[in-house]
């Protein structure tokens, strides 16, 4: 029999570990059911907000010669009320709704938003790192965090998972404070803050100026992250960073993660990704004699 | 040793000529083997240092590792594209998309405005023994461009080029889809292929598949990434940047948002 590639987030289940990361074309309810039929474990939106936003001017992402991403979209999305209106419909995709806010308040107007939605979780955006006063700027306030954390704790029975990045806080304290406030997992890491210059124009290339790296070039440091959670706090992980291949999800499994996200590989391949990164862990299991993803999770911290 | 060059990453290149087609279409010619060779209803990624980026369907041109744009200034990020000089630098990403796939025999491609870019490149993509009809629309004479190089490109061709302007200073009067009903009355063509406005390309579409013709639409959407990343170019489960721009017309016709709604930059549905 092969191994089962089911793991789980607290108490949201998961038929697969991969997840479609925030940001990354999560704009229709069409596009969810198209990636879900191509692997995807689950898929997380657009991180949503109480009313629509443009998102910045472009260029807002392309690729960094000599590796990665740079972006700085500016958190584009058709808002809160519109969004839930479109997935109202959603029967059959596990969709962990993401939010951005900048106080409790805005996340609890977002929640009630989704009240007749079948929502798998929700995933709170505690580190954006390119769009003031929301994002990596509430997630270095770890008292805000806990504020945020337990006022969507309180209304909604869904898990909450806190997307935590690396800011001028030390990212483990927002942990920290996301756990003490009841968080049922954690996601990291964002994209870093990061920039990129044409020597030709002598102009930045982003209209934002700066932006989040994303892609290959962020993996160590997001393994390294995930691995100092795992090893200090007692929460499952989602690792997110630079994914791209099988054995890049098995490093951060190995390294702590239950589950993983990825999205920027999406601009090198495309939807297949997720059978591909599937089917590899699913080999891997097999040739190392594992059943099930729990074996694995943070293999690598020894005991 | 220059680094092979990253499709995804910015390449500069600088206008070296200026063409003024009409009084608001400018076409700018720069030198990039890369771009000079991209297939019909590719398009790249052009950035204005400093102001904006924009996908631009890639311009043919008559000399070898030239490549061009044909820019209508419309809103402010166009509108700068327009005014560039010679010696001015622009970004380029890509090509990217997928193309028209170009059938034998007769056939039929039908454009308005810089919805004609992709067309006058699918011709250099055909053969002598396509026999080509090519239906241009504009709203007035003035603003009726290219037609004297579609008539150079198609001369080894049996072929036809027909103007159509909406207030009728110029060829026909009417729309291009006007005269399409009466070219599908009196003629059988092989393929119809389309580019320009949306509502244009939904009633050729329309009519095409209607009377069972293989027809094929180069679309055009919102877009930030162009590589499948942001979804904002989504139009139900497909997006225009990676699974078009060239969608089929019997696939578009089951798309209820194709000639109906448009994305905005939030993402919020609107009825164009």
């Amino acid at each position: 029999m092969k191994p089962t590639l089911s793991t789980s987030i607290g108490t949201l289940a998961l038929e697969r570990p991969t997840i479609l990361a925030s940001g990354i074309l999560g704009i229709s309810l069409d596009i969810f059911e198209r990636l879900y039929h191509a692997g995807a474990g689950a898929v997380v939106t657009k991180s949503l907000s109480k009313e629509p936003w443009d998102g910045y001017v472009n260029p807002t992402i392309f690729s960094v010669k000599g590796g990665g991403w740079l972006n700085a979209v500016g958190l584009s999305n058709p808002g809160a009320p519109n969004f839930s209106k479109m997935i109202s419909s959603n029967n059959e995709v596990p969709i962990i709704v993401s939010l951005v806010g900048s106080v409790e308040d805005d996340f609890g107007f977002m929640v009630k938003q989704f009240e007749n939605c079948k929502v798998s979780a929700y995933e709170l955006n505690l580190s954006c790192p390119h769009v003031a006063k929301v994002g990596l700027e509430v997630g270095d306030d770890v008292e805000l965090v806990k504020k945020i954390v337990k006022k969507v704790k309180s209304d909604t029975n869904v898990p909450v998972i806190a997307k935590v990045g690396l800011g001028t806080t030390n990212y483990l304290d927002t942990v920290g404070a996301a756990c003490e406030a009841g968080a049922d997992g954690i996601t990291a890491i964002n994209t870093i803050r990061a920039m990129a210059i044409d020597v030709e124009t002598q102009k930045p290339i982003l209209s934002n100026k700066i932006g989040g790296l994303s892609g290959t070039p962020i993996k160590p440091i997001a393994v390294r992250c995930v691995y100092e959670i795992s090893s200090k706090f007692d929460i499952p992980i989602i690792g997110c960073g630079g994914i791209s291949t099988w054995e890049d999800a098995v490093e951060f499994i190995l390294a702590g993660a239950s589950a993983v996200q990825f999205g920027s590989v999406l601009g090198e391949q495309w939807t297949e990704v997720f059978a591909e990164i599937n089917s590899g862990i699913q080999n891997y299991m097999e040739q190392k004699g594992y059943s099930n993803i729990g074996e694995m999770i943070g293999k690598a911290k020894g005991s | 040793m220059e680094r092979q060059r990253d499709p995804n990453s910015h390449h500069i290149c600088s206008i070296e000529k200026i063409i003024d087609e009409t009084p608001t279409v400018r076409t700018l010619i720069f030198t990039d083997e890369v771009l000079s060779n991209v297939l019909p209803g590719q398009f790249a990624m052009v950035w204005i240092p400093g102001v904006n980026e924009l996908p631009m369907s890639v311009m043919i041109t008559q000399e070898k590792d030239k490549a061009a744009f044909t820019v209508r200034k419309r809103g402010e990020a166009s509108t700068a594209m327009y005014n560039l000089t010679v010696g001015d630098y622009i970004g380029v990403r890509g090509p990217y998309g997928n193309c028209f796939d170009i059938k034998d025999g007769k056939l039929l491609l039908i454009g308005g405005g810089t919805g004609l870019v992709p067309l006058l490149r699918l011709i250099t993509f055909c053969k002598p023994s396509h026999d080509i009809t090519l239906l241009m629309g504009a709203q007035t004479k003035e603003e009726t461009f290219f037609e004297d190089l579609a008539d150079k490109l198609l001369e080894k061709n049996k072929h036809q080029v027909i103007a159509v302007t909406e207030d009728g200073t110029y060829g026909k009067k009417g729309f291009v889809t006007d005269v399409l009903e009466e070219l599908l009355d009196e003629n059988i063509f092989d393929a119809i292929y389309t580019c320009g406005p949306e509502l244009m390309m939904y009633k050729t579409v329309k009519l095409a598949t209607s009377k069972k013709i293989f027809v094929q639409a180069s679309l055009e959407r919102m877009m930030k990434c162009g590589i499948g990343i942001c979804g904002s170019c989504c139009i139900k489960q497909d997006l225009v940047c990676r699974d078009g721009t060239v969608f089929a017309g019997d696939y578009l016709m089951k798309n209820d948002e194709f000639g109906q709604y448009y994305r905005a930059k939030s993402g919020v549905l609107e009825k164009i």
